[in-house]
């Protein structure tokens, strides 16, 4: 069965019409003759989207209890049986109670459009995991639903509903966002114009990536074709675009003026850090080692980079799978020690790098102290 | 052709036993004690002497140096936030004493740690680090850096020997970082 099509709204925050633009949308495909039902909506008892959803078809909700307290939720085995054409889906970010199928909307969203039904649904940036950390410190605001990046990459088009912060703030004034008695808390809190211009350059910035990703992705799909191929394509091509670093640490001190000198490039570039460690399979993390990978990791946290461990039996092409995975256009790797035995005869490892990743990926070396100091 | 046996036996049990024992003793980190000796500072600046009495001890235990920069967290910020200026600041100063120590022959483990409070970050690194022993500098250099109560809670609550610097006519020479870039030391 072929996989549903995949649209997400976009926003910079709670207010801008995500879920009313999803419904206009959703009223056009009907108007044009597809079955559309609606698989949950949150209206945050705004009349304006309460009014765009009338003449949609709801999918029932199930109530699932929490402790003492039932809620309403998706239906997602109503939704599928129901079978539409096309699902209206809000907030894919949320969290579900536990004992439901999935424990995220985007999860359950992934198996309606296995199902062959095409998919609308919406987003704030906030919400997007690369994005969370920078956007925690801009805003002072740190959303804990968070829903990996890969989820915008995977959508088929992306929509942003733009608006001005001072046009936003027009809204939450004349009470169109939150009721009366929490507008002031807004307006103190999250609803600033410096937070909403910052959060307003991000989403549009996160846009134009994922066009461009999408735009090369598309045009390799122009040279080769047939779906099949066409899938292989997309898997092997860059999820995003502008650059992006990677550096190859081990849990060991001496991997810090790697991490430092990446820091301080991916600062220069403007661009997002990973830092990667490949771990032998089923080595365990304890003791000195476990000491290390969580200094990795908390050093990670303070920088804004992502800390990933990938276990692979292969240094080469465990990098080289996270490379595609994770888009990166520079790797930098620390200076081996010098090569002894029959090790001399193999090829080093930076030019085995070069050869196992995509083209265009530069691999830069940062010496290592120490060797330099002995090698005076 | 029994004893033969026999003496084969206790060879291979007197060597099972050995390469058990000596596992088991790894295991136990009997023979992998890490000294470790605490460097926190804060601000953009840390006191000469401090870092070179830290490095004198390190040396003399062969033990790792482990200079930890402290970040203050506004409250209007999660604690584990990224703190990009702060880590700015932090970098350039982790690389000027890891510098200096390099020369000297003294392992570098740095750290940056996040806390409401200067005490704050300096409790949460105790909290989840085992150290030896702490050197901090009494001395007022600039403006931030830990104040006198921080020093007796630190000699109270620190589950490590303390070692506070006494003010000194040296105390103006001075690691800081001025603007980007590596740190420099003041004379």
């Amino acid at each position: 069965m072929e996989s549903g099509r995949y649209k997400i709204f976009l926003g910079m925050a709670a207010g801008v019409g995500k879920t009313y633009r999803m419904l206009q949308e959703g009223h056009a495909e009907a108007g044009a003759g597809r079955d559309v039902a609606i698989g949950y909506l949150e209206p945050h008892k705004r009349a304006e989207t309460s009014a765009q959803a009338r003449g949609l078809e709801m999918v029932g909700r199930r109530r699932v209890a929490i402790r003492e307290v039932e809620v309403e939720e998706m239906d997602l085995p109503g939704l599928i049986r129901r079978n539409p054409e096309l699902a209206l889906i809000d907030e894919l970010a949320h969290t579900n109670p536990p004992g439901l199928e999935h424990e995220k909307r985007y999860e359950d969203i992934a198996d309606v459009l296995a199902a062959g039904i095409d998919v609308f649904s919406t987003v704030n940036v906030q919400h997007l995991e690369s994005l969370n950390d920078q956007i925690a410190e801009l805003t002072g605001v740190r959303v804990r639903e968070t829903v990996p990046d890969s989820v915008l990459g995977s959508a088929d088009e992306v929509v942003l509903i733009d608006l001005t912060p001072e046009a936003l703030i027009e809204r939450l004034r004349a009470g169109k966002i939150y009721p009366g008695e929490n507008i002031q808390a807004a307006l103190d809190n999250f609803f600033k114009i410096e937070n909403l211009a910052a959060l307003r350059e991000v989403s549009l910035r996160q846009v134009a990536e994922d066009v461009e990703s999408k735009r090369l992705v598309y045009s390799e799909v122009e040279q080769v074709g047939t779906r099949r191929e066409e899938d292989k394509v997309a898997a092997d091509a860059p999820k995003a675009v502008g650059e992006r670093l990677l550096a190859l640490v081990r849990p060991q001190p001496s991997s810090q003026r790697l991490v430092r000198r990446a820091w301080r490039s991916a600062q220069r570039l403007g661009t997002g850090l990973d830092l990667l460690w490949v771990k032998p399979p089923g080595q365990p993390i304890e003791g000195e080692l476990e000491r290390q990978v969580t200094a990795l990791r908390r050093l990670a946290s303070v920088l804004g980079a992502t800390f990933l461990i990938e276990e692979h039996d292969d240094l080469v092409a465990g990098t080289a799978r996270v490379v595609r995975e994770r888009g990166s256009t520079y790797l930098m790797v620390g200076e081996s020690n010098p090569p002894k035995g029959f090790a001399r005869l193999r090829e080093p490892l930076p030019q085995r790098l070069m050869r196992a990743t995509p083209p265009g990926v530069d691999v830069r070396i940062v010496a290592h102290r120490g060797l330099k100091e002995e090698g005076r | 052709m029994i004893e033969h046996f026999l003496v084969g036996l206790a060879l291979l049990l007197g060597v099972g036993l050995g390469f058990l024992l000596a596992r088991r003793r790894r295991g136990s980190g009997e023979t992998e004690v890490v000294h470790q000796i605490l460097l926190p500072f804060t601000g953009s600046e840390i006191s000469r002497r401090a870092i070179d009495a830290a490095l004198r001890l390190a040396r003399a235990e062969g033990a790792t140096l482990i200079p930890a920069y402290l970040a203050q967290v506004p409250k209007s910020l999660p604690l584990d936030c990224a703190v990009p200026k702060e880590a700015d600041r932090a970098m350039a100063m982790l690389e000027a004493i890891e510098q200096r120590a390099s020369s000297q022959g003294v392992p570098v483990d740095a750290r940056i740690e996040r806390g409401r409070s200067y005490r704050h970050a300096l409790a949460r690194l105790l909290e989840h680090e085992n150290f030896d022993r702490v050197v901090v500098s009494a001395t007022a250099t600039g403006t931030a850096g830990f104040s006198g109560d921080d020093l007796v809670w630190l000699l109270e609550k620190a589950p490590a020997e303390v070692l506070i610097l006494r003010p000194g006519p040296a105390d103006h020479r001075v690691l800081s970082v001025n603007g980007k870039g590596p740190a420099v030391l003041e004379l």
